[in-house]
């Protein structure tokens, strides 16, 4: 039996003046113990939502959710016993230091005073914030702030973990900070739910990835099935000029294993292939040999783009774009 | 910024990555209204600390009263001739529209933290809602008892005098401390109803300029023309100032007293008032908290 289970999730909203909003729309999710599942999608996908129906923070229109045989629709305060929660909508308070935060969750999770100090403690010096402790959350920098707020998830060493974007918004070597630390906590066996925008950080921190895309699943499996599930290699091209382009796009299909998508005016083209470093030096000989000029040439792995329009037929969005109130 | 811990120095330490030999931290025992006890004082306690560390609210909470006191003592005790002195007229009524001021705080502070999150994170943890708002409410309390502090001092100064008992005195302090407390939980509730803090800044200074200043607080209302002398006297400020007055021993013999029976009764209107927010705004504050994931 899986650990976490959510089945056919429903919650809708209806904005004034807006029709309704399908938030979750017969979401279903399987979580096994001890092993991290990534519900990865674009913004308004479904992601927060998922994670706040099983934080107990808001209730579906319909379906159920269990944690641990714990019905988390019927029995909330006692899901909430065995719960970590972390991310955007779960905030730290920015006028405590991160040392009373930390002792504040504790006391809240009514472990009692002493303990809850001592673990406060432990956990500060865990995540290297020995030197800004008794600072006030407010002067963190970003990196620092998600580390408190990781923290906080921790303090009764849950048996199950829910980080929702945990690295959005942070400057790439924060965010490799901040997945050494992810990685070290889920070695230990703890079931953890990771809401992601990246591709990269599912496949870094996954066992198993839920595509999910207008409050559903639209896929499972791991990175590398995803990946494989796209075709595999691309081959993108950038050229000087973007004049003679159905030649371009002739050669590519010549040696691809689909569609060539044209972007960047023309200048980009991207297919999918087989066979990578064959149809790269194929495709670039018959390129030079019909005259015209590259900038670059080269292979790559399917994007989160890559997987989204495959399986979508629509683009995802900015991942840049933190979106704090974002479903 | 410092690096994190690689995660062998982590898993050394038997918290991170170590599920195997560091269980899940289990709650002390305790009892129910033992744990809410707890979950309060914590509650409470967060908003004692904000008052120290944001400048604004230190500056509300003591500046603005001193203001107050000496701007009104000065400009209006010049132009207005009331029996036993103006100071002493006047600071029953500065008491009053400062700490029904300062119960504003709760609605826009509980707006700010839904807004900012941090209710989310305690909703995700297994403490008692009404905490939250036992805290927020507390919070209120305290930092309108340090504006009355420091009113009382001011006031002293300017020649502000009890001419009652100690009794009366401690009475009279409670009965506004109380009013406002109970006038929190209403403010907390709307503050539980908006969609921003400033909504609730904007609405309660609409509301409550009128409502304090078309009272005795200031003013001898017998002029006032008939409408607003009529909702003056049926004013529950009124009545709040009127009680505080009576009570610190600011009444000289022979000042008209209006013929509502609230300006005939006013320590029990305020009783009445602070019983009715308290049944209806408790409970309503209470199940609106607990309804935060349903809409």
């Amino acid at each position: 039996m899986p650990f976490i289970e959510a089945s056919d999730l429903v919650k809708t909203y209806t904005p004034k003046g807006a029709p309704v909003v399908r938030a979750l729309d017969g979401l279903s999710l399987q979580v096994p113990q001890g092993t991290v599942t990534a519900l990865l999608g674009p913004n308004g996908a479904g992601k927060t939502t998922t994670v706040k129906v099983l934080t107990t923070l808001i209730s579906p229109d319909s379906g159920s959710a269990v944690i641990d045989g714990v019905d988390v629709l019927a029995d909330p305060e006692r899901v909430r016993r065995m719960i970590g929660a972390s991310g955007q909508y779960a905030a730290v308070d920015e006028n405590l230091t991160g040392f009373e935060n930390l002792e504040m969750v504790g006391r809240l999770y009514h472990l009692g005073a002493k303990r809850a100090k001592q673990r406060a403690r432990e956990l500060i010096e865990l995540f290297d914030l020995v030197e800004a402790q008794n600072r006030v959350v407010k002067g963190f920098s970003g990196g620092m702030r998600r580390r408190i707020d990781l923290a906080g998830a921790l303090v009764i060493n849950p048996p199950v973990l829910f980080l929702d974007e945990p690295t959005t918004g942070l400057d790439p070597r924060s965010r490799l900070a901040l997945w050494d630390v992810i990685e070290s906590l889920v070695s230990g066996g703890t079931t953890v739910l990771l809401t992601t925008q990246y591709l990269e950080e599912a496949d870094r921190l996954a066992d198993s990835i839920s595509v999910i895309d207008e409050g559903r699943v639209i896929a499972e499996g791991t990175a590398d099935e995803l990946k494989a599930s796209v075709g595999g290699q691309r081959v993108a091209l950038t050229l000087v000029e973007a004049d003679e382009t159905e030649v371009v796009r002739g050669i590519l299909q010549r040696y691809g294993a689909g569609e060539a998508v044209p972007s960047n005016e023309g200048k980009t083209w991207v297919v999918p292939v087989e066979d990578g470093p064959t149809a790269l030096s194929r495709i670039v000989g018959e390129v030079t040999a019909a005259g015209i000029a590259l900038h670059d040439a080269g292979m790559r792995r399917p994007t989160l783009d890559d997987v989204f329009l495959q399986l979508t037929g629509h683009a995802a969005e900015d991942p840049g774009e933190g979106g704090k109130g974002a479903a | 910024m410092s690096t994190v811990r690689s995660s062998g120095t982590a898993g050394s330490t038997g918290g991170l990555g170590a599920r195997g030999a560091s269980a899940t931290l289990q709650p002390e025992p305790g009892t129910a209204i033992g744990r809410f006890l707890s979950d309060g004082w914590v509650a409470t306690r967060r908003n004692l600390m904000k008052i120290i560390r944001v400048p604004d609210i230190l500056v509300f909470t003591l500046l603005q009263p001193i203001m107050f006191v000496l701007l009104f003592t000065f400009v209006f005790g010049a132009a207005i001739d009331v029996p036993g002195g103006y100071t002493s007229f006047l600071m029953a009524g500065i008491f009053a529209q400062t700490v029904v001021f300062g119960s504003t705080y709760s609605g826009s502070a509980m707006a700010q933290d839904l807004k900012d999150g941090i209710i989310d994170r305690f909703r995700t943890l297994p403490m008692s809602g009404a905490a939250v708002l036992v805290g927020r409410t507390n919070g209120d309390l305290v930092i309108n008892g340090l504006s009355m502090l420091v009113m009382m001092g001011t006031g002293f100064i300017v020649g502000w005098r009890v001419e009652s008992s100690l009794g009366g005195f401690l009475a009279g302090v409670a009965l506004l401390l109380l009013f406002a407390y109970a006038f929190s939980w209403l403010m907390a509730f709307l503050g539980m109803s908006v969609r921003s803090p400033e909504i609730i800044n904007n609405v309660s200074f609409l509301v409550l300029f009128p409502l304090t200043f078309i009272s005795n607080a200031f003013v001898p209302t017998e002029n006032l023309p008939t409408p607003l002398r009529i909702f003056s006297e049926w004013n529950p400020v009124s009545a709040l100032v009127q009680s505080a007055r009576e009570l610190f021993g600011n009444v000289p013999a022979g000042t008209p007293v209006g013929d509502a029976w609230t300006a005939q009764n006013p320590i029990l209107t305020v009783l009445i008032g602070i019983a009715v927010l308290l049944l209806v705004f408790v409970p309503l504050s209470i199940a609106k908290f607990a309804a935060l994931g349903k809409k």
